[in-house]
């Protein structure tokens, strides 16, 4: 476990949200990330967005992750 | 008792799914039972000899939750799908039958809808619904309605496409993108939560299986993966054939809003099923005019080369992963249900 | 996709994979630094993305107990197969559980006899369903880590919130870092963990931190695609080489040392931590959660008094044994035969993420032999 999807929050109405991948769009609970803004990435599982993807650590993995293969 | 004896004693909705446990009912209930010359080559189509013609002849039984879905119906699936069947026998597709099993309370609004849907769909293939027949069930005995079609092309010309022509180094190619229909459906339904934009790609292929036969490529064999997508066409060819097959996972096209639906339910879209897409083997000499011609074609534009065939060490299928590595390909076992881990 | 394709190129994987190969120059075949993750999800995207078999024979992966359905007693779906067979019962449930053997039947099984049995994608679902059918008790079987666990929590937080009557949970929820514990007391030489990512975006990095400081264990908290595993794998290495164990985060966009509070709160508000019996493991103290007294009107197990007869093993199922690592799938002697995808005599085959199911799928051929391309 577990299957978890990063989307973008593209709707917030009270403790729900529509998030967005691809362009296929869910319906989520917003209760367990209270500061969840529009626009942020999210991870989502289980109709819930469970954490915040921080979008600066994602782009310092990707850029590890060429690093990589400049070197090899 | 074991868990595993009472497994075999009803049929349950794995049953339907298109992979392992549907052979498995195949070949140890119905081709027993029915044993002959012509049900042998367990084909898409059955062969049959009138006269000096060759006719092509196959059946096909729809039900789909819901009868409306995105880019569809059941009444279109119903031609294009027992026409798809006909065309990839190599036949030209003539004439269908077309029997209704109702449920009582259907709307006849909605009957009238589904029967239009699949005259266009009939007009758009070429083909006249001949015969057909109507029953009604009891309400809560069957899902709104159940349609089957049965089909009769001629086969011109000694084409034989067949699993015994396939040979090392042919290349395989799909005319379009992957999941369409099993993510459409998915998403129309309630309950599954989600919304996308995907349409399901049912259509006729007959037009366009012709227009390939007219280049003259030396095409060995095609099937129309449906039910179980193209993972399970793949592994009953590879099997049928006793050849080894290996997809290069890059060059699948899948669309953007399928695979974003695919990762939320966590499927694979090789397992999706679709209503439009046929998987071809062809001489590999012949792949690229064959995928050029086909990509001039509407229901082929995105027509690619997904893989090869390796040798005949075994009927396997194995994928060269996105990061280089391989893996195998197996036969789905069972429904493939939405999942959280 | 964003925040995926990203993570499953080709590229980097030659200087990652050279890095482990560096790392673990001083194991060898017989004896290879060993790693074992504690995550289903894990088990199979390692499993699909092939990596085991790019990996150097110095280094060896291990899969533990850490797949829900997996550890899930027997007990557990005879309860909810009881429950199916009340006449005005609808039983929810993740995709997951469907096909998983009880003792004589299962819930694929009870819905193919008639029961009203769903599968929704969130406890909100059951929620709504709730909502729509206040006649009818609706009860959504709760399975899953940390990650799983706070989805129900608010869930149910919601239903007393809105007075929902008819909503109810049957917890199997387990957490984590307990049976973790367990084994690095073991009789596996564990050298690290693979720590599962989802579960840490929800606990954090530090709720690991016993492991190196108690026993040693190099612990890196990894990702699901191909290239973060790739990356974790190396990081544990080079842990285990340098000989400084610690709990580092390859999985910096999702997980933090300290987690999702809100989330942790949340399960505090609704789930008290409860002995819990994990398949093949027995009992493990505290490692479970149980509905709070504040929410015992929605517990699915007081609620309704049905009569489980005794649960029942197959005979000859190992499942216990693959969780805890000591055989690989093919030992067990159902393996293939009597117990296949097509009918699974236990949960480690059916599980969409079970051990046995991922060895049946991709990596049985491999023991006949490298593959043919």
């Amino acid at each position: 476990m577990c299957l978890a999807v990063p989307m973008q929050l593209e709707e917030i109405t009270g403790d729900r949200g529509i998030v967005t991948i691809g362009g296929a769009k869910r319906e989520i609970g917003l209760n367990l990330l209270p500061d969840a803004r529009k626009g942020d990435f999210v991870l989502v599982h289980a109709g819930f967005a469970i954490q915040k993807i921080d979008e600066k650590e994602a782009r310092e993995t990707i850029e590890l992750f060429r690093e990589m293969e400049r070197l090899a | 008792m074991q868990m595993t004896d009472h497994f075999n004693d009803i049929i349950t909705l794995a049953h339907g799914g298109g992979g392992l446990l549907s052979q498995q009912l195949v070949d140890e209930i119905f081709v027993p039972a029915f044993s002959n010359v012509y049900l042998a080559p367990l084909g898409d189509s059955a062969m049959v000899r009138a006269g000096r013609e060759t006719l092509a002849f196959t059946t096909d039984s729809f039900t789909v939750d819901p009868l409306f879905f995105p880019g569809g119906d059941i009444g279109r699936l119903a031609v294009c799908g027992t026409v798809n069947d006909l065309a990839v026998s190599g036949a030209d597709p003539k004439f269908l039958s077309a029997g209704m099993i109702i449920e009582e309370g259907l709307p006849v609004s909605t009957l009238g809808r589904i029967v239009r849907s699949m005259k266009t769909a009939a007009d758009q293939a070429g083909v006249s619904i001949v015969t057909g027949d109507t029953k009604v069930v009891e309400k809560g005995k069957g899902d709104g309605i159940f349609i089957n079609t049965s089909g009769v092309g001629i086969v011109r010309g000694g084409l034989v496409y067949s699993t015994s022509n396939i040979a090392p180094g042919d290349r395989i190619i799909v005319n379009g993108p992957l999941g369409n229909h099993g993510m459409a459906v998915m998403t129309a339904r309630e309950g599954f939560g989600f919304s996308s934009t995907i349409d399901s790609d049912v259509a006729p292929l007959n037009g366009l299986i012709r227009a390939m036969q007219k280049t003259g490529a030396d095409i060995h064999m095609m099937r129309d993966a449906t039910r179980g997508g193209a993972a399970t066409v793949l592994n009953e060819i590879a099997s049928a054939a006793g050849v080894t097959i290996e997809v290069d996972e890059p060059a699948v096209p899948v669309s953007e809003p399928v695979r974003g639906a695919c990762e939320l339910l966590g499927f694979d879209p090789l397992y999706v099923a679709n209503e439009g897409v046929i998987v071809v083997f062809a001489a590999p000499g012949h792949a690229g005019s064959l995928v050029e011609e086909m990509r001039r074609h509407p229901f082929g534009t995105q027509s690619a080369v997904i893989g090869t065939v390796k040798d005949r060490s075994g009927g396997m299928v194995v994928l060269r992963t996105t990061i280089g590595s391989s893996r195998i390909l197996d036969m789905l076992t069972g429904e493939m249900l939405p999942r959280i881990c | 996709m964003k925040y995926i394709d990203e993570f499953r190129r080709k590229e980097p994987v030659q200087a990652l994979l050279r890095s482990i190969t560096d790392c673990s120059a001083g194991y060898s075949a017989e004896a290879p630094m060993t790693f074992m993750e504690v995550c289903g999800t894990h088990t199979m995207t390692i499993a699909r993305s092939g990596i085991r078999a790019m990996l150097p024979p110095s280094v060896r992966l291990i899969s533990g107990p850490g797949c829900p359905v997996c550890v899930t007693p027997n007990a557990f779906i005879d309860h909810a197969v009881e429950l199916a067979r009340r006449s005005d019962s609808i039983i929810t449930t993740f995709g997951d559980m469907m096909r998983v053997p009880g003792s004589r039947s299962s819930l694929s099984m009870e819905r193919a006899s008639g029961s009203d049995i769903r599968v929704v994608t969130s406890a909100l679902d059951a929620l709504d369903l709730a909502k729509k059918n206040s006649g009818r008790p609706v009860v959504f079987l709760g399975v899953g880590f940390e990650t799983t666990a706070p989805t129900i929590a608010a869930s149910l937080y919601m239903a007393r919130q809105e007075h929902i009557s008819n909503f109810f949970v049957l917890s199997a929820h387990k957490t984590m870092p307990p049976p973790m514990d367990m084994l690095s007391r073991g009789s596996i030489a564990i050298h690290g963990y693979l720590c599962p990512g989802h579960v840490s975006a929800v606990i954090g990095a530090d709720a690991y931190r016993f492991l190196p400081e108690k026993y040693g264990i190099a612990c890196v908290v990894a990702g699901f695609e191909p290239l973060d595993i790739l990356q974790s794998i190396a990081m544990l290495a080079k842990q285990v080489r340098e000989n400084r164990p610690g709990v580092e985060i390859a999985y910096t966009r999702a997980v933090t040392r300290q987690g999702n509070y809100a989330a942790r709160a949340m399960m505090e508000k609704v789930f008290d931590p409860c002995d819990s019996e994990w398949r093949g493991l027995g009992v493990i103290p505290g490692s479970g959660l149980a509905l709070s007294p504040t929410y015992a009107a929605f517990d699915a197990g007081a609620r309704f008094s049905v009569t489980v007869p005794p649960p029942q093993e197959h005979k000859g199922c190992r499942c216990g044994d693959v969780l805890q690592a000591t055989i690989i799938p093919s030992q067990c002697g159902l393996f293939g035969t009597v117990c296949t995808p097509a009918s699974p005599a236990g949960p480690c085959m059916v599980s969409t993420e079970g051990t046995c199911a991922a060895y049946y799928k991709y990596l049985r051929h491999r023991e006949a032999g490298p593959l043919p391309v």
